[in-house]
């Protein structure tokens, strides 16, 4: 056996499906008022904190669930629900990694996470978040020295309000959209970073999100705040035990770059997809926004989707900056009965903004994938430019591969253009590739490869190896 | 709104004299109609331009009285002059004449006892007041093996008897096995505002050919919504042109089902648009069956506060490997104030398939007139010139080349 099918072998089953047996902590079932003061006393928030969940979920009793979207699922059941779960070793924070709970280091450890920082070599800080907290922020001391505010969102509302008070929710406003609305209400913990005026991040900054209680949905936040010229490049990952339920994941992400500011941000999500009968998985309804908000300012997106039963987001950029660029790449890759809705908005508002969105798809088994984005340049966006392209792929004729663009122009100056394309590996391509030697399944293995590329390269090192393997690893089983 | 709909359509029944089975079938589209009201900017399909909103605006107290018992004079200014051709006329949606003058008699049928029911499935109330108002429906059936000689130009039109009142029209085609049928709408100019509802439908046989030219060229103030229906069989080809410039609101709807093996759809179209224009195409084509073909391409030249919007969308069942769907939008945004909306949507379920769509929009090529007029053009030649090669690339799609020279004509296009 070589390497790369040991590699298969290994991965074929969902290798992150396991439990960790540990004690918690949670809310009381169901979803009201107590529950959110429940969680906002855990957290020991300040008063406005509290008034903005509470705001969020008066909001929350007028608001009906979207359903215009093409994944269909069985109606959620908000009370039967925990809105907060966390480890008990996690009731009074631990100082230092050392008294850390040992068993959630051996989590992250059979993750791939090793929190303890001497164990780290590529120089990535890790904030990882289990359940409904964080547990741990690694390499805090180095990037203190720059001046860089890493923690979890938590430790941010305690330590810098002042910023959090600003930015939180105003990029998405907690009178946005059901999902967005509910997170703001009894969001949990998550990531914040906030990097001073003219710093370039000396190291990528990450957070691991792992559900592991059962009967809980994840509400995380994170807030990126790239203040006048700074850079910051920020990596997620994501993964849940397998289970017969379907879990319930709504995140909100707000990103803020001011002047001449660049945040970049990727994503690999590899949440449990469900057995091949469709039965359990994640469901993945979050809302990802960045405000492009200062001159020359840039936000780019890049995420591998491969795991959730359903997912359901589109990683949105406000372009408000003169002269400020969006980006968008995506893969997202459907098998068994995965179904996926994703895409991006790119709202051109400043002038000379320049948009660009690639992203490919590609569905097997009996799995549905949707590309559904927004391109809308405003009346005052003079000189603003959109490149869209969108290609599927079709693996089998069970499946499904469909493109929504939303394409709107009130500006004479300015230049959309959009392409899409769907098509099956074709004969001669494989044909080419198995009378060089290669089998069906590594023929395949390349072309899917060549066929990501554009995206897979804009993926930080580390990643893009991991993004590849698991591009390999989803589609295992869907040739022949 | 609804007591003046009721009162009218009390009105209508006791005028033209509808037996009391089909006014109790008319009063249910009536009461679905109701029900519904006028579609918007809710309904994903009305989503860019909301007709109840520019009903609303454009019309003060919409009338759906319409009196068919009186007849109206023709006015034989408005025929097409330079081309022979069958016609049927319409005024204030009221069949005045019907003439096949050039065509074999026995070839043709037409009738106006066809059932009222709506053939497929829909969501569409404007369907629902189209037949609880329209007055006859006529249906014209093609014999089989049998081409028309000339083209048949439908006339619509509107005289100052009537105003700020909703006109409700339906057709039937059934084209035989192997026949064909050129069909032009052609609208002429009135300036009272109406709303015009009208809903063809056609059923092509194996074999049979349908071309339709839908030409709103001249400047008026209707409001109008035009929904195609089209059913086709095994290797039948069907081809749309929709040239959409004189209305002030002009929606043009297609729905086409391939259920046959080889069968092809084409619709080809331009918006050219001014002042406060806001016109539309939506076109739903359904590959149910292996091998069979659909071609889009629509363009927009867009002036001061106009508006366009397209939306298309290409199905494919999971039965129908070996399609072939394309389908392209351009636009040229000529002012700050135009605007272009377009949804070219893509939904398919089979594998063995090659489905494209595209989507530019953007300002006339600065580097385009410059070259112009280094040679010699002014400002506007080298625009025109520019705006005439765009849309002459959609009307050189049209097959047929008699009528692809009378629409030259109409708008002037030079090559």
């Amino acid at each position: 056996m070589d390497t790369r099918e040991k590699d298969i072998e290994n991965l074929k089953d969902y290798k992150y499906g396991f439990t960790t047996d540990i004690e918690n902590i949670k809310a009381p079932k169901g979803l009201n008022e107590n529950v959110i003061k429940f969680i906002s006393n855990i957290k020991k928030e300040p008063k406005w904190m509290l008034d903005f969940r509470l705001k969020a979920y008066e909001r929350l009793k007028h608001l009906k669930e979207p359903n215009w979207q093409k994944p269909k699922y069985p109606k959620i059941d908000y009370q039967n629900l925990y809105y907060y779960s966390a480890p008990k070793s996690m009731k009074d924070k631990p100082k230092s990694l050392d008294e850390l709970d040992p068993k959630l280091l051996e989590t992250y450890k059979k993750l791939g996470i090793p929190l303890q920082e001497q164990a780290r070599l590529n120089g990535i800080a890790v904030d990882a978040v289990f359940d409904s907290v964080s547990v741990a922020t690694t390499f805090k001391g180095e990037l203190t020295k720059h001046g860089i505010i890493f923690c979890s969102i938590s430790e941010a509302i305690q330590k810098h309000p002042e910023l959090v008070r600003k930015y939180l929710g105003s990029v998405i406003p907690i009178t946005d959209h059901f999902f967005a609305t509910l997170n703001s209400a009894v969001f949990t913990d998550g990531s914040f970073v906030y990097i001073p005026e003219g710093v370039k991040c000396p190291m990528e900054l990450s957070t691991y999100f792992r559900i592991n209680a059962s009967e809980t949905g994840q509400f995380e936040r994170t807030l990126i705040i790239a203040d006048k010229g700074s850079y910051v490049s920020y990596l997620e990952g994501c993964t849940a035990p397998m289970r017969d339920e379907n879990q319930l994941h709504a995140a909100n992400v707000e990103l803020i770059a001011l002047d001449d500011a660049e945040i970049k941000y990727s994503t690999v999500q590899n949440w449990y997809p469900g057995d091949e009968n469709g039965k359990g998985g994640i469901y993945n309804f979050v809302t990802k926004r960045g405000l492009c908000k200062g001159k020359n300012s840039k936000i780019s997106w890049t995420q591998v989707e491969t795991g959730s039963a359903i997912t359901w987001k589109y990683p949105s950029c406000i372009l408000k900056g003169d002269n400020s660029i969006g980006e968008f790449y995506s893969i997202a890759i459907t098998n068994n009965h995965q179904k996926a809705d994703t895409g991006t908005k790119m709202i051109h508002l400043g002038k000379n903004t320049k948009s660009k969105i690639i992203s490919k798809g590609i569905s097997a088994g009996f799995s549905d994938m949707t590309y559904r984005g927004l391109v809308d340049i405003n009346s005052k966006a003079k000189n603003s430019s959109n490149y869209t392209q969108c290609d599927s792929l079709l693996m089998g004729n069970k499946c499904g591969a469909h493109t929504v663009p939303y394409i709107k122009n009130k500006n004479s100056d300015s230049n959309i253009a959009h392409e899409a394309t769907t098509s099956k590996i074709s004969e001669e391509q494989l044909h080419y590739c198995q009378q060089r030697g290669l089998n069906p399944e590594e023929a395949v293995g390349l072309i899917v490869n060549g066929f990501c590329k554009e995206v897979l390269q804009q993926l930080p090192m580390e990643f893009a190896v991991e993004a590849q393997k698991l591009v390999g690893i989803s589609l295992e089983g869907s040739v022949g | 709104m609804n007591e003046q709909l009721q009162s009218d359509f009390d009105k209508i029944v006791k005028v033209s004299k509808i037996s009391k089975e089909e006014t109790k079938i008319k009063k249910e589209f009536l009461n679905k109609f109701i029900k519904s009201g006028f579609p918007n900017r809710k309904q994903e399909d009305w989503k860019f331009l909301d007709i109840s909103q520019i009903i609303k605006k454009n019309i003060n107290g919409l009338s759906f009285f319409n009196d068919y018992s009186q007849s109206n004079e023709i006015d034989t200014s408005i025929f097409v002059n330079n081309l022979e051709h069958n016609k049927i006329i319409f005024i204030n949606g009221r069949i005045e004449k019907i003439d096949f003058d050039h065509e074999d008699q026995n070839k043709i049928e037409i009738s106006d006892d066809t059932k009222k029911d709506i053939p497929f499935d829909y969501e569409n109330s404007l369907i629902d007041l189209n037949s609880a108002l329209n007055n006859k429906v006529l249906k014209i059936s093609i014999k089989k093996n049998y081409s028309l000689k000339k083209p048949l130009i439908i006339y619509h039109s509107t005289n100052d008897k009537i105003n700020s009142t909703n006109i409700n029209l339906r057709l039937d085609f059934e084209l035989g096995k192997n026949s064909c049928l050129k069909l032009i709408d052609y609208f002429t100019n009135n300036t009272a505002k109406n709303f015009i509802n009208i809903f063809y439908n056609f059923n092509l046989e194996k074999d049979s050919i349908l071309k339709n030219y839908k030409i709103d060229k001249f400047r008026n103030n209707n409001l109008k919504y035009f929904f195609n229906n089209i059913e086709q069989e095994n290797n039948s080809v069907s081809e749309t042109f929709i040239l959409s410039a004189g209305s002030d609101y002009f929606k043009n709807e297609i729905n086409c089902n391939l259920n046959g093996e080889y069968s092809s759809a084409f619709i080809n179209g331009f918006f050219s648009l001014k002042e406060n224009q806001q016109h539309e195409i939506r076109t739903t084509i359904k590959h149910l069956v292996e091998n069979t073909k659909s071609y889009q391409l629509i363009k927009s030249v867009l002036g001061k506060n106009s508006k366009s919007a397209y939306q298309g969308r290409i199905f494919v069942n999971s039965k129908a490997q070996k399609t072939d769907g394309y389908q392209l939008s351009k636009a040229i945004l000529l002012d700050e104030t135009s605007e272009f909306n377009a949804k070219p949507e893509l939904e398919i379920y089979a594998d063995d398939v090659k489905c494209s769509h595209g989507s530019a929009s953007g300002s006339l090529d600065e580097n385009s007139i410059f070259y112009l007029m280094s040679r010699g053009l002014n400002y506007q030649q080298s625009k025109e010139l520019l705006i005439n090669g765009f849309l002459l690339d959609v009307v050189e799609k049209i097959t047929d080349s008699e009528i692809r020279n009378l629409i030259k004509d109409i708008i002037g296009l030079k090559e």
